[in-house]
């Protein structure tokens, strides 16, 4: 089902990439641009067929730096719930709910952040997952929501939607640079956010922001759109889907 | 071969969805009772939200059941007026169980409640029937004893709003179908299942149909309560897979057929003990799986950011 086209966008983009970057670097050293970067795509379509996808991020810098890239999901709020043993059973109890938690997250860098970022910047700019700064409304205690945050931390993780390590940006050479960004099959919809930085000194010294949508298109939107949109007219469809599945089973065997 | 569920928000294996259908259907087809109860927990097994499971499957029961009542009319084994009071109850029940359903969802309890309910009517209905079954296997081999009566009376027979019903040869109240309906309509929504399991032996044991009206009967007003609860499923919580539920169908309907003709070959008591097995296996993987340790304390439930594709 993969188009290999989709996944890798293979070293004919690669050099396409890099050429049109090296005419760009030249109009841009005019007006000396510390950072270009741009995406193989801006828009991933999820198909019936998706199992996930990668998208290439490619761009130059002016100088000496490090470059640091930040991906951001739509933010959402979450609700993490502990189970705890009740009469020999594990049932869920007392939950928090954090606000503006990124559905989806993920870090790259061409060195390791420690070194390449001082403390501050990287708090400050939240690079890292130990940086994201949802916070939970109401009163609850300093330990329990340290607690629940690493918890909820530790279950995107598992399930692919948070980056377990720091990803790698590599460079070509002393100016260009390139990293792929990979999104899960269950990734949410919704418009993210690709954020490139050039660090020096362990301070930030240039950002770029492209915008990425992701969206479901084809007939899984369809059913989708149809099913939030006019949910009533859908259950009534689904039924009698249901229903003509039936009797042709009933008709179909009948015969053998 | 992997396939995106545009309702449930992701990837999983066409062969596998086809397999479980079909798995499932075969049972279902030896057995003679819908297979709901051992759909949804493989569902959820293989990472399919709870809530998706539950409602697409009730959208399954109704093919799987229409094409089962249709074998049994043309046998004439349906009681239609018995079918239309257990449907009443059944409606509001699953009316009453789907919200149940949605605000169970919204306090984070809803995994707690299905697991509960299957391993309490899993545990309730597989020691019946193996008790059952052992006791006829018994009897068989004594070949002795007074003839069975139609049935007992006992005191569900005092109460009032009496009704015939010709074909099950039955005149009790209409009390006891519509609270039977009512209730296993709440387990149905609740539970995705279309309810067969307790249905069947609840219209034998409590209500004394006749056995060869049973199936038929009880499935005719499955459609309708799983027909209630794919509706008010979609039009509450937009959860009801449309692509996840043809897939089971198709590997339903083969597997189904298959069962059935081996269940031919095997006798009805010998089926009996395969069933209470296989259902009391599953209430014991349950508690296990409610009672061990899990490896992640916490669940993340997370909102739809913005919703629309």
């Amino acid at each position: 089902m993969s188009r290999p086209g989709a996944h890798n966008p293979g070293p004919v983009l690669v050099r396409f990439a890099t050429a049109w970057l090296l005419l760009f670097g030249l109009a841009a050293d005019a007006r000396t641009e510390p950072l270009v970067a741009d995406l193989s795509s801006h828009l991933i379509a999820i198909t019936t067929g998706f199992t996930g996808t990668e998208v290439l991020l490619f761009g130059a810098t002016e100088g000496e730096g490090d470059v640091i890239v930040v991906v951001r999901g739509p933010e959402t709020e979450a609700t993490v719930r502990r189970k705890r043993r009740v009469a020999g059973i594990w049932i869920n109890t007392g939950g928090v709910t954090f606000e503006r938690v990124p559905s989806f997250y993920a870090v790259a860098s061409s060195g390791p952040l420690e070194k390449v970022v001082a403390p501050e910047v990287r708090a400050q700019q939240q690079i890292g997952v130990e940086h994201l700064q949802f916070q939970a409304p109401g009163d609850i205690s300093e330990s329990r929501l340290r607690r629940y945050r690493a918890a909820l931390i530790q279950n995107k993780q598992q399930a692919g939607l948070f980056s377990r390590e720091v990803g790698k940006v590599t460079f070509l050479g002393e100016r260009l640079f390139r990293t792929s960004i990979y999104f899960p099959s269950n990734v949410p919809t919704g418009s993210y956010m690709v954020e490139v930085l050039l660090v020096r000194d362990g301070e930030v010294a240039s950002a770029q922001t492209s915008p990425l949508i992701i969206s479901k298109t084809g007939i899984g939107a369809e059913i989708f759109e149809f099913a939030h949109n006019q949910s009533a007219l859908y259950g009534v469809v689904a039924i009698i889907g249901a229903l003509v599945a039936g009797w042709t089973a009933h008709l179909v065997f009948r015969r053998i | 071969m992997q396939i995106y569920l545009p309702i449930a928000e992701m990837s999983l294996n066409v062969f596998l969805l086809l397999a479980i259908g079909g798995g499932v259907g075969f049972l279902s087809g030896m057995f003679g009772v819908g297979g709901g109860f051992l759909m949804t927990p493989l569902l959820i097994f293989i990472g399919v939200p709870p809530a998706v499971a539950v409602a697409t499957q009730a959208n399954h029961v109704v093919a799987s059941s229409v094409s089962g009542v249709l074998a049994h009319w043309s046998r004439d084994n349906v009681d239609f007026k018995m079918g239309f009071v257990l449907l009443i109850g059944g409606l509001v029940g699953s009316t009453l169980g789907v919200i149940l359903f949605s605000f169970l969802r919204r306090v984070g309890q809803i995994d707690l409640v299905i697991n509960l309910a299957y391993v309490m009517f899993l545990g309730l209905v597989g020691i019946l029937m193996l008790v059952e079954s052992a006791r006829s296997m018994l009897r068989r081999r004594r070949r002795s004893g007074a003839p069975r009566k139609l049935h007992q009376h006992t005191w569900v027979h005092g109460l009032p709003f009496k009704m015939r019903f010709r074909k099950s040869r039955l005149y009790i109240s209409a009390l006891l179908p519509l609270s039977l309906g009512f209730v296993i309509g709440i387990l149905a929504a609740i539970m995705g299942v279309g309810g067969a399991f307790l249905m069947v032996p609840a219209m034998i044991y409590l209500l004394g149909m006749p056995t060869a009206v049973v199936i038929g009967t009880s499935l005719f007003q499955i459609i309708f309560v799983a027909a209630n609860v794919t509706f008010l499923q979609s039009v509450e919580n937009q959860t009801v897979d449309v692509v996840l539920g043809l897939l089971l169908v198709i590997g339903g309907v083969i597997g189904a057929q298959f069962g059935g003709r081996l269940s031919a070959k095997l006798r009805a008591e010998h089926l009996r003990i395969l069933l209470a097995i296989l259902v009391l296996g599953l209430a014991i993987q349950l508690i296990f799986e409610l009672t061990r340790t899990p490896e992640n304390l916490y669940t993340v439930a997370a909102l739809a950011p913005g919703g629309g594709p």
